[in-house]
């Protein structure tokens, strides 16, 4: 009976448990189905999903180019150097991380042990570590330690001609000077590695990789000389100290092609440390703005972006146009009563006493305002203005570095015989010393315009190829003859005028001195500056000396022109090497 | 008839007993495999993870050390007669429901917000048990209520018992996909066991008509920012939910699409390298898929299949009703897991955390399956091979 009812359970259940199976199978076919669609309909959209997840694109910096000087030194180039950083996660031996790091880095245990124990995906400990000490570290081999090796920018001079060569960022792009200027040629082209990582962004190794090369950036060759260069800074840091100046600058170049040997501009700062304010600035009560104001002015070029009133080295200029223009010959006769009356206005010369009567000669000897203010009356306003525009001095030198500053000069409309007056002997209007030297070096190298320059070529360091800067032949802005008797009148002031302490004996060195008190009048600050040729009757160099507050004896003559003197000194011999 | 009852109880004595090598040889091929696949899925996240000690065989090792252990437990239990667990079927049940209590207790182990595991000098995961118990019990059940089983008050009872498993296991360890391989198995065993058909149409309709209301009520919500909510919405639209929801579908899915008719041989899975979290486990048989291509998928399941056909001629051939239902409920129990767990690694349904049998990694799973499969082979020996 029990046995009678079990079987006949039996039968039901066996059907039902086909029935269970056979619906079983159908779903295992429907799922076949799908992993069918999936995996052959779906494939190349979700193969190609993937390779996009796996993939990373990894760049290979580009080594920027070095920078060299005319002579092939180097002045700026790269470094290998390390960035050390902790992967929490991946930390096995915390204390034994903290204490090889402490050791290599120097730094303190706690500060590393505080970023060891934070808990981020990645901290970094130390930037800019040297390649030795990366390798160190890299060879403990600790478990959770990043080793990643960088290009760091190295100036082997430090701070020598900083803020014409400038720096560079984080992201290795320049941030002022040159390595601005020719970011695009330094730069390089990045490679790119396309490689298969895992989830973390680590390479799966043997899985194969897409590379392209990283191209180099192109090295600059530049007009400066590091010997000149060098000197110039010694003697701007020498002066600049025994003068208790505000600053000092000295601009060395060549007035034939506008080829700048030098730029002085100190105080200087280490290129090596850019963000490094100088040590007598306090920078624990400033802001972020007013801290960045300070880097500002401190990598501030002032031969270029700074405008000053130029005084009597401008008085070339003045003479120039007179000549010129044929309204003042050298042997014209001027007298100087210590002043000289324009309009309603009475305009004194230096010497209180007056030159009494001279020549035109004797007046640029004498630096007699009242001289130069007669010719610049004789030209009038109109032509003066046609001077002084034909002369380039409206516009920009056009310099290669960035920040130059442009020329502040009265409205031709505006200008009155006063305002023309004081402008004839360099007063009441601005330019930067980087015009006045390259218009003076115009001026003087037979009358062609030039264009101040620091680049001469840059040169693939992989296939060796040129690229030279064209230098092209400026204008004529005055007639040869006029530019000889310039020269003259220049040689003349050093053999026996006013610019006598440049003198340098067996050269025949041609210059005009300055002072000038910067504005508001009577502060008491004064500008001493003196541009210099040599050899005066074929100029080679010129160089423009600039003495920003000097205390004690502030005319141009007495300061300026010695310094001006002992740079020809030096760098004449040399450069006739 | 009264000679055919004769004639059988002659044979029983000198009879030859059955054994289902079949059955053996895919279990081991399944559980040979499954090591293979898991060193392969693991071994690159073990080597890089402290958790590991670095050991790219950590996974398997562990694993290893579980399927020795249930090789052994199912050699036992494919020795001894089942008929001697009728006795011990009401203590599984209680074993079960103590086992899933203790997780309140400080023995349970917390990981990712769940309590699942109680640390019993190994890590034991109460569930699994569960199955294996629910299993006993019912086959127990059904035997002893006869005809009662026909009755909605019988099936009532069987649901009953297995409902009271569901929500403790779903409320305690919050783990929804145990608790309904729970109650699908008591379902397939009542299904089984009930002459009746139209009831369980019936109640099919229902769930079904249920489930495609809750689907549709979520979808017109619109992202109420419920967790079970987000997950069909996640499973509509994988590609908006890809950053959290459905990023492990979402990968699943990758690595499937990328494997390709031929798969990019075994080993050279991309989306283990991390893509998949822990791709050893439930997600496993994407990785099979990105590296044996459709033809590892489509082996794999056929040998399931394969298993599960097995089963059915054991139990159709059973000498009793307890061994048959004891193979119904394993039968239930691989079917439910299998097709859930292909199913949502093929974003067929919602996601869930299943495991695929014997393949995934698990220590509790491939034991407790492995005596489940011991049971099946004890109750394949007692078929007089005559009665075939």
């Amino acid at each position: 009976m029990t046995g009678g009812i079990s079987r006949r359970n039996k039968t039901a259940n066996r059907k039902k448990l086909v029935i269970y199976t056979v619906c079983c199978m159908l779903l295992f076919t429907a799922l076949c189905g799908r992993v069918t669609y999936l995996m052959v309909f779906c494939s190349d959209y979700y193969t190609a999903v993937a390779q996009e997840l796996h993939e990373r694109e990894r760049v290979i910096k580009a080594a920027r180019g070095c920078i060299y000087d005319r002579n092939g030194q180097l002045l700026a180039t790269n470094r290998s150097v390390c960035t050390v950083s902790v992967i929490h996660s991946q930390i096995t031996d915390p204390d034994e991380v903290i204490r090889v790091l402490s050791e290599e880095l120097g730094l303190s245990e706690e500060y590393v042990r505080r970023r060891v124990e934070k808990v981020t995906s990645i901290e970094k400990i130390k930037s800019n570590v040297s390649k030795e000490t990366g390798d160190r570290i890299r060879n403990c081999h600790l478990n959770g330690v990043k080793v990643d090796e960088d290009y760091q920018r190295f100036y082997p001079y430090g701070d020598l001609a900083s803020k014409v060569l400038g720096f560079t960022g984080g992201d290795n792009q320049g941030i002022i000077g040159l390595e601005v200027e020719y970011e695009r040629y330094l730069k390089g082209t990045d490679g790119l590695i396309l490689a298969v990582t895992d989830a973390r962004g680590v390479e799966v190794q043997d899985a194969g990789e897409n590379r392209r090369e990283p191209v180099a950036g192109q090295d600059l060759y530049l007009t400066l000389d590091i010997n000149i260069q060098s000197y110039a800074t010694q003697l701007a840091r020498q002066v600049m100290a025994t003068k208790q100046a505000e600053r000092v600058s000295i601009i060395v170049m060549n007035p034939q092609n506008g080829e700048i040997y030098a730029m002085a501009d100190v105080p200087e700062f280490d290129l090596n440390s850019p963000f490094t304010l100088p040590e007598d600035v306090d920078t624990g009560l400033m802001t972020e703005e007013e801290k960045q104001n300070a880097l500002n002015q401190m990598w501030r070029n002032t031969c270029i972006s700074d405008t000053y009133e130029p005084g009597s080295t401008f008085k070339i200029i003045t003479a120039a146009a007179g000549l010129e223009e044929g309204v003042v010959s050298l042997e014209d006769h001027f007298h100087c009563p210590g002043y000289i009356t324009v309009e309603d206005r009475r305009i004194r010369c230096h010497k209180v006493a007056g030159h009494g009567s001279e020549t035109f000669v004797q007046g640029i000897m004498n630096s007699c305002n009242p001289v130069f203010i007669t010719v610049g009356l004789r030209l009038g306003v109109e032509n003066y203005y046609r001077y002084f525009e034909q002369f380039g001095l409206l516009q920009k030198t056009g310099i290669d570095v960035p920040g130059e500053a442009g020329t502040i000069m009265h409205k031709p409309e505006n200008m009155g015989l006063v305002e023309l007056a004081t402008v004839s002997f360099g007063q009441s209007f601005q330019i930067t010393p980087i015009k006045l030297a390259a218009t003076a070096a115009s001026l003087v190298n037979g009358g062609k315009r030039i264009t101040p320059h620091f680049a001469m070529y840059t040169q693939s360091a992989d296939t060796g190829a040129q690229n030279l800067f064209a230098n092209n032949e400026g204008e004529q802005i005055v007639s040869e003859e006029t530019s000889a008797t310039l020269r003259y009148l220049l040689e003349q002031v050093v053999a026996e005028g006013s610019g006598k302490n440049a003198y340098v004996e067996g050269q025949r060195v041609g210059g005009k001195t300055a002072t000038s008190q910067t504005l508001p009048r009577g502060s008491g600050r004064y500008i001493a500056s003196f541009l210099g040729i040599a050899p005066a009757d074929d100029p080679q160099v010129l160089a423009l000396v600039i003495i920003h507050n000097p205390q004690g004896v502030y005319y141009g003559g007495q300061i300026a022109a010695p310094v001006a003197r002992v740079l020809f000194e030096n760098i004449l011999p040399y450069m006739e090497e | 008839m009264e000679q055919r009852v004769r004639t059988r109880s002659r044979f029983h004595i000198k009879s030859e007993y059955y054994f289902d090598y079949s059955l053996l040889f895919v279990v081991l091929f399944l559980l040979g495999f499954g090591l293979i696949m898991i060193y392969s899925t693991s071994s690159y996240e073990a080597g890089i993870s402290a958790g590991c000690n670095y050991d790219s065989a950590y996974y398997l090792k562990k694993q290893a050390v579980s399927t020795a252990l249930g090789l052994a437990a199912m050699f036992l239990f494919a020795r001894v007669d089942y008929h001697k667990w009728e006795k011990f079927a009401t203590l599984a049940y209680i074993g079960s429901i103590v086992l899933v209590l203790l997780l309140l207790t400080p023995l349970g182990i917390t990981a990712n917000g769940a309590t699942r595991w109680l640390n019993l000098g190994m890590s034991l995961q109460p569930a699994e048990v569960a199955k294996l118990g629910v299993i006993l019990f019912l086959a127990s059940l059904v035997c002893k209520m006869g005809k009662g089983v026909r009755t909605i008050k019988g099936a009532a009872i069987i649901i009953g018992f297995a409902g009271v498993l569901f929500v403790l296991i779903y409320k305690i360890s919050s783990n929804l996909s145990s608790a309904i391989i729970v109650l699908g198995i008591a379902v397939v065993m009542l299904f089984v066991a009930s002459p009746d058909y139209k009831k369980f149409v019936i109640a099919g309709l229902i769930v079904v008509a249920l489930a495609a209301a809750i689907v549709l009520y979520i979808v017109n919500q619109g992202g109420t920012g419920e967790f079970r909510g987000q997950r069909i919405l996640a499973w509509l639209h994988p590609e908006q939910y890809s950053t959290d929801t459905a990023f492990q579908t979402l990968q699943a899915l990758y690595a499937i699409g990328s494997g390709g008719i031929f798969g990019k041989g075994l080993g050279q899975s991309m989306q283990k390298l991390g893509f998949i979290p822990e791709a050893q486990n439930d997600m496993i048989f994407s990785v099979i898929c990105e590296e044996l291509g459709l033809f590892g998928a489509i082996a794999v399941i056929l040998l399931f299949a394969l298993l599960i056909w097995r089963c059915m001629i054991i139990a159709n051939n059973a000498r009793d009703l307890f061994g048959a239902m004891i193979v119904v409920g394993v039968i239930g129990h691989l079917s439910i897991q299998v097709i859930l767990n292909v199913a949502v690694v093929t974003n067929s349904i919602p996601t869930t955390g299943i495991s695929l049998p014997f393949i995934s990694y698990g220590g509790s799973s491939v034991m407790f399956l492995l005596i489940e499969i011991g049971l099946v082979l004890s109750v394949a020996r007692h078929i007089e091979l005559k009665e075939i």
